[in-house]
């Protein structure tokens, strides 16, 4: 069975909303609220109350990065002032930890921000080729919601489009 | 004057015109900005010539005045650079709406101002060759920094805090790279396209957009605080007289942030004018943020009286003396001139008439970032010159080397600034979206009833909001 993408764009959240509640509530069969995906210029405030619980694994990276870099951190600098034995300290702690807390917490942050940014790329899918199928409306005041259908379902879901005012239907081969 | 806050009936689309065709068509006196910039810039390059050539005899720089302008111009840069942190990150995680439209350029004055701060070190060092000691890199002799140093902690600080600046500063632009991508042609689609990582808008994205930026917003206001205190380390783990101060850290917090506000009044200002955004930069936005500088004005004042005081009362006769030099000695011109700009000038911002008069904002603005250039100056020079032991007593004054290299300074921060909000709309576009949405969205009932349905609603038009 051939597989298509679809984009319908919408004048504003309003409608795209409704039609998003039809899918949701089966309207067209065989298409479920999990295969949508909103295009919108903004991130609307109550998007998860429409588009269901979906996740952001953005945190767990976060928590990754602040304790690598916090334990990470200081084993580097305690190993780097082990180094230092052979020079003499005047009766000062050869792993200096006042000094090694400052500079650790920098590290933890450092490593925190850096693992985030990384996990950002990585959930958000950025660095690749965007689809064909985005419209540079989108970027202005219109609201997008893309699927991927099989073919039997592309005309019933145009029809419920069209029945939410769609402003434009875009679709190509799913490859 | 107009007064009026933002239109919240504009369209989406004008907002992306305005600031879109912002970056096309300034007014003639960006240019001119530019060229004065380049002009202060060149002063510096050509004194940092002469310095590097002839060694730092030239700036005065000598026992017991190791310290003058450089580090003092350094601290001044540092501290600015927390108004991006406090406009952007601390009234984000507020949810302070007003902050949407200028957050952009405080952001892009952090990383630029924390670029210009970066150069003191370097340039004070004279053997600029040899700055890569600081850093904690593999040696083949085994040698690594002292890292109870407190120089050693700022060139992790700062470090931190600029590439975690520079990437929040980045990250928050990637929804309007996009827009820019989709607007332009030729060697600027080409930039946008690569910078907009092919940000397409999908609810993924935004989804982990808005994690990103407020995890990041949270790391990066302990960052800020740390990197000023540990600035302020500088000094007070040293034993100096009015430099080993246990109030140092905060009183250095609160002038930074003082600072920061004070200078995105003057930027504000300038933007507002050049690129004509006087519906997005609006008065009651600068209104909040003379509000906000005259606040923090106040704290400032109140530690600079902790200071005194602590020093007054104590029992540390040569910090005693100090304080009364810096009162009556050589220095004390600039030391009044100080606390008159810093302590009394902001009592300005208390007079509505005055928070609407642009051109007077202006001067005021730039007036309290004298004060606190002087402030760093005054707490630098004073000491040195004064310290615990009479040989060593030296008044000094600055040489022209020191003076064009700080005015160079300015150039260049000037010069970044002025040409990335040429580059990178310096409004953000889809944060005054988001913002005139949710004004809009809390106005109209309606809307609002549309847009909380649930997702266990049945198809019909829901009528029920959450908390009615």
């Amino acid at each position: 069975m051939k597989k298509y993408h679809m984009l319908g764009l919408f004048s504003n959240f309003d409608e795209a909303f409704t039609a998003i509640s039809d899918i949701r509530h089966y309207k067209v069969p065989g298409v479920s609220v999990d295969d949508v995906t909103l295009i919108s210029p903004i991130e609307h405030p109550e998007i998860e109350e429409v588009l269901g619980e979906r996740t952001s694994h953005v945190p767990k990276f976060t928590l990754m990065g602040a304790l690598f870099g916090s334990t990470a951190g200081f084993i580097f600098l305690a190993a780097a002032q082990a180094n230092f034995t052979v020079q003499p300290q005047g009766g000062k702690p050869v792993i200096a930890i006042p000094s090694n807390i400052v500079l650790s917490y920098e590290m933890l942050i450092m490593a925190a921000v850096l693992c985030t940014v990384t996990g950002f790329l990585l959930g958000a899918r950025l660095l690749r080729r965007r689809k064909s199928l985005y419209s540079e409306n989108v970027g202005v005041d219109q609201v997008g919601i893309e699927m991927e259908v099989e073919e039997k379902y592309l005309e019933p879901l145009k029809e419920l489009f069209r029945e939410h005012k769609v402003l434009e239907i875009r679709e190509e081969v799913a490859k | 004057m107009p007064t009026r806050d933002i239109d919240e009936d504009i369209k989406w689309a004008q907002i992306n015109k305005d600031v879109l065709r912002s970056m096309e068509n300034p007014r003639m006196g960006y240019w001119i900005a530019i060229a004065v910039s380049l002009t202060l810039l060149s002063f510096a390059v050509g004194a940092e010539i002469y310095q590097y050539n002839v060694g730092m005899g030239p700036s005065n720089l000598n026992w017991p005045h190791m310290w003058d302008l450089y580090i003092a111009t350094f601290i001044f840069w540092i501290g600015m650079s927390h108004s991006g942190t406090l406009l952007s990150a601390i009234l984000h995680i507020i949810q302070a709406d007003w902050r949407k439209p200028i957050y952009r350029f405080a952001e892009a004055m952090t990383t630029f101002t924390l670029m210009t701060a970066g150069l003191f070190p370097v340039i004070h060092l004279g053997r600029l060759w040899n700055m890569y000691w600081v850093l904690p890199y593999f040696s083949d002799r085994g040698i690594w920094p002292n890292f109870r140093s407190p120089l050693v902690w700022d060139a992790f600080a700062i470090s931190t805090y600029l590439t975690s600046s520079a990437l929040f500063l980045f990250i928050g632009m990637i929804p309007d790279l996009s827009i820019c991508r989709d607007n332009t042609r030729g060697w600027r689609k080409k930039l946008y396209t690569v910078l907009s990582l092919g940000w397409r808008g999908d609810d993924r994205q935004w989804r982990n957009f808005r994690k990103t930026y407020m995890l990041m917003a949270c790391f990066l206001i302990p960052l800020a605080v740390s990197v000023h205190s540990i600035v302020s380390a500088d000094f007070a783990m040293s034993i100096m007289p009015g430099w080993h101060v246990t109030t140092f850290p905060p009183y250095f917090v609160a002038g930074a942030l003082y600072s920061g506000c004070a200078a995105i009044i003057t930027l504000f200002i300038l933007l507002r004018y050049f690129f004509r955004f006087e519906q997005y930069m609006t008065m009651p936005i600068l209104d909040k943020t003379c509000k906000l500088t005259f606040a923090i004005a106040m704290v400032w004042t109140y530690l600079n009286l902790i200071e005194f005081s602590s020093i007054w009362y104590g029992h540390d006769e040569v910090g005693k003396e100090l304080l009364l030099a810096k009162f009556n000695g050589p220095y004390s011109p600039y030391f009044w001139a100080m606390l008159f700009l810093g302590s009394v000038m902001p009592f300005t911002l208390a007079f509505e008439k005055i928070r609407n008069n642009i051109p007077a904002l202006f001067v005021i603005s730039l007036l309290l970032n004298v004060g606190m250039w002087l402030e760093r100056w005054m707490i630098v020079t004073p000491t040195l010159s004064l310290s615990y032991h009479p040989f060593a007593f030296d008044v000094m004054w600055p040489s022209w080397v020191q003076w064009f290299i700080v005015l160079g300074s300015f150039g260049w921060f000037g010069l970044l600034f002025l040409v990335f909000v040429k580059i990178v709309p310096s409004v953000s576009m889809y944060e005054v979206k988001e913002m005139i949405f949710h004004r809009r969205h809390l106005a109209n009932k309606d809307i609002a009833s549309v847009m909380h349905r649930r997702a266990t609603d049945d198809g019909s038009m829901a009528t029920e909001t959450p908390g009615n």
